[in-house]
């Protein structure tokens, strides 16, 4: 039986509520995405539990039908970071030489150009569909993941169990998959609930400034843009989405915390 | 009769273990342990890894390690007993009555402090000295321990002395403060035999001359008995043994001690070189990339099949970059290596499946040299994947195979190399380099950096498989001790070239050259007064000189 500390398990059921919400947002929603079921800026009553927005739709709706698309987003763009920056940071480290050179090198170049601006230069240019922000978001960070990936299998590659795989005349995916991969894990994954984080905050910014997801698609940044102006009329409508990306990110936080502590071990992942 | 200087009464030890994914637990360390020391006499402890040497020997300055905490029992030293003491008085005794000499000084000593400030540190900060004093006496220190320029020594800075300097900076740092009592942890284990044996005669000088006590902690009971009067044999925490110096190396009691005292005894028959060697290194010659030195300078050495050439030397001395050119990480130069009557491409990209099949490598470090989230079961069946496909219960029954033939048995296929011992980690990657069949097998320093117990089973493990496999060995090693025991012939290598070639019998009989004279001279023998009698000879020859 695994004991679980309070800590990651507050963080455990937060994830999996927001994580639910998204899956399963058609069956829970109480009404439908871009319905106009009441008035504008109504408080909160038992027909409309948060109340409503700015032209009228259920804003609990509005807030799990967006965190379906803000995850959704993230998560793809998380595991598309990940899988790229990984892969190119473990090549690099292990060919090392000009190869390493070329790709890192490149990767600078790409980072030294800030994030926000180089994705509002792309998406000024390109459609701005979903699948535009994911690979947009995923490429982008990638270049963090490249960082860190070969900075941890630089540190492993040096080890006499991967010499012992050249010498043994390995090819360079079982030296990557088998001999660096297992033992640069738990950083990674710790990184992930990071970057997982930024993905969120990244495309609720995008939205926010407009060119992330387009109304009426709902997201979180769009629904703070929506409804900013009841700030100043005392409305809370904008501030759910901003709550709800604090929570969600506290909770993936501990989450990944436990998942670290757990996998340092050095046996083998057992305990 | 006067009261001991030190006197320990059932001291236990206990220490916090954290067993990952379970609650964490006092275990016992040291099991009730008694002994006294009376003033200017040296007590050894010898043990192996484990034994509870160094808990016992910080015991004696009242402290534990992170962890670790001194659980029960009395340490008396001048008559008070430090343990129940409070805080501040056992800050009074700790580098003032009893000062600590580490195992490695180079990661003891601040490197951005100049030595002296930091070897009159305690001196001064108890009171003990005033500034002057205290500088005064480390230069008679310096001295006294036979470091070069012993006015002007102390303005160095710890990187600007050498590994065996710094040792004998660090006894001058504990005899500063006038203590009563030093402990010596491992003085002399992180250096070559040649310098030991300077250090180990300067810290037995120190002693003598200063009537300061000392209790003098290693593993290698063959340097203990130079330097003690009694020795008391330590396993798992509890005592096997006590007695004078004289007594333990010549008359052991207990059976523990005996083969302690009996260990590197292998006999082990020169053969005969055959006509066509397996491996032939001819004029070659490396560097590293980006430096202008060559690392080895025109070695040529041959192994013949079924047999053992021991490459010995001091650290430094191109013995590991020889196997690094032999194995293809590092081309050479110049010159070419024929391997099974064909000539070997020079890297190690270039060379077919079959040349990496029958040349092994096992290293030194077991620890490093397997990878910790894979099993035994992986680590072994690997090369039986790769050279010879095997696969499902004909690779398992192969794993079997191996791990009987390394003495392991049943049950470790599904360990991690975490869930095994130092010893049994060495095995496991010796049967990685079985599995392959190889014709030679290059073990850089392989029993180095275990017990000499433990180091002795490995050593008669490859002797077996050897004959069995009939696999030839290139055995690297600074211990002329594991030389004699498994070489049948010998290269002695010093700074990149090999001074010394040949069978076994004419490598180690005189006439002999400077350097090979030094280095077999240096290697601590098992018996008292040897220490004396080569500080002796060695005088004689440079007077003679």
């Amino acid at each position: 039986m695994i004991r679980i500390p309070p800590a990651a398990l507050i963080g455990l059921f937060f994830t999996s509520v927001f994580f639910f919400c998204a899956i399963f947002a058609p069956y829970i929603a109480p009404y439908g995405m871009a319905e106009v079921v009441g008035d504008v800026w109504e408080p909160s009553s038992s027909e409309f539990l948060l109340g409503t927005d700015s032209i009228g739709r259920d804003l609990l709706s509005r807030m799990i039908w967006g965190g379906r698309t803000t995850i959704f987003i993230a998560t793809a763009a998380t595991i598309l970071s990940f899988v790229t920056g990984s892969v190119l940071g473990f090549f690099a480290a292990v060919s090392g030489g000009w190869v390493d050179q070329v790709l890192s090198r490149f990767i600078d170049l790409i980072m030294s150009i800030p994030s926000l601006i180089f994705a509002l230069v792309v998406l000024s240019v390109l459609p701005t569909t979903i699948m535009t922000l994911i690979v947009l978001m995923g490429l982008l960070d990638s270049t963090r993941v490249f960082r860190l990936a070969r900075a941890v299998a630089v540190d492993i590659t040096v080890m006499d169990y991967v010499e012992a795989a050249r010498l043994r005349g390995e090819k360079i995916g079982w030296i990557i998959f088998r001999e660096t991969l297992p033992n640069a894990l738990s950083p990674l994954v710790a990184e992930m609930g990071l970057r997982f984080i930024f993905m969120v905050l990244f495309v609720s910014t995008l939205s926010f400034l407009g060119l992330g997801v387009q109304p009426p698609q709902a997201d979180w940044g769009g629904i703070v843009k929506e409804n900013k102006e009841g700030i100043n009329y005392g409305i809370q409508a904008a501030l759910y989405p901003a709550y709800a990306i604090a929570i969600l990110c506290i909770s993936i936080n501990l989450v990944a915390d436990w998942i670290l502590s757990r996998t340092t071990s050095l046996k083998g992942g057992r305990g | 009769m006067t009261e001991p200087l030190l006197k320990v009464r059932g001291l236990k030890i206990g220490a916090t273990i954290y067993p990952p994914g379970e609650k964490s637990r006092e275990i016992e360390i040291v099991h009730g342990v008694d002994f006294d020391l009376e003033a200017g006499k040296v007590l050894g402890l010898i043990g192996e890894s484990g034994a509870g040497k160094s808990t016992i020997g910080l015991a004696a300055m009242a402290y534990g390690r992170g962890g670790v905490e001194l659980t029960g029992g009395e340490v008396w030293v001048n008559g008070r007993d430090v343990l129940k003491s409070p805080l501040r008085d056992k800050r009074r005794l700790r580098g003032a009555e009893v000062t600590y000499v580490s195992q490695s000084a180079a990661a003891s000593f601040n490197p951005a402090k100049r030595i002296m400030e930091q070897v009159t540190e305690a001196a001064i900060s108890q009171g003990k000295f005033s500034k002057q004093d205290a500088e005064a006496r480390a230069v008679a220190l310096f001295e006294k321990l036979g470091l070069p320029d012993p006015e002007t020594i102390g303005t160095r800075y710890p990187h600007q002395v050498s590994g065996g300097q710094l040792q004998r900076c660090m006894t001058a740092l504990a005899l500063c403060p006038e203590p009563d009592l030093v402990v010596f942890d491992e003085p002399t284990t992180a250096l070559d035999v040649t310098t030991q044996i300077d250090v180990l005669k300067a810290i037995k000088d120190a002693i003598r001359d200063t009537g300061v006590a000392a209790l003098y902690i290693t593993h290698d009971l063959a340097v203990v008995a130079q330097v003690s009067d009694h020795i008391m044999v330590l396993q798992q925490g509890s005592m096997v043994e006590y007695g004078t110096a004289d007594q333990i190396i010549n008359n052991p009691q207990e059976e523990y001690t005996q083969a302690l005292v009996s260990v590197r005894s292998i006999k082990h028959i020169e053969k005969e070189p055959t006509d066509t060697p397996v491996l032939k290194v001819e004029n070659v010659t490396a560097r590293y990339a980006g430096t202008n030195f060559d690392v080895l300078k025109n070695i040529n050495v041959e192994i013949h099949p079924g047999q053992t050439l021991a490459v010995v030397g001091e650290s430094g001395s191109g013995k590991s970059t020889l196997a690094r050119v032999i194995t293809g990480l590092l081309p050479p130069s110049e010159g070419q290596i024929t391997f099974d009557d064909h000539v070997l491409t020079s890297g190690l990209s270039t060379r077919p499946k079959e040349d990496l099949r029958q040349l092994q490598m096992i290293y030194q470090m077991a620890d490093t040299a397997m990878n910790p989230r894979q099993t035994v079961g992986t680590i072994i069946g690997r090369p039986l994947e790769l050279y010879f496909g095997l696969k499902g219960k004909e690779k398992q029954k192969r794993i079997q195979e191996l791990l009987d033939e390394i003495e392991l048995g049943d049950g470790f296929q599904d360990r991690y190399p975490a869930e095994l011992s130092g010893g049994q980690k060495q095995r496991v990657c010796i049967a990685r380099a079985l599995a392959a069949k190889p014709k030679l097998i290059i073990c850089d320093e392989v029993t180095s950096a275990l017990d000499p117990l433990v180091a002795d089973g490995i050593l008669k493990l490859l002797l077996k498989l050897q004959k069995v496999e009939d696999v030839a060995y290139l055995f690297i090693t600074h211990d002329l001790a594991t030389v004699k025991a498994i070489a049948d012939s010998i290269a002695v290598m010093f700074q990149g070239e090999v001074v010394r070639y040949g069978p076994k019998s004419q490598v180690l009989a005189p006439p002999f050259d400077d350097y090979t004279d030094l280095l077999l001279s240096s290697v601590p023998e098992m018996r008292l007064g040897w220490l004396e009698e080569v500080i002796a000879h060695r005088k004689m020859e440079s007077a003679g000189n």
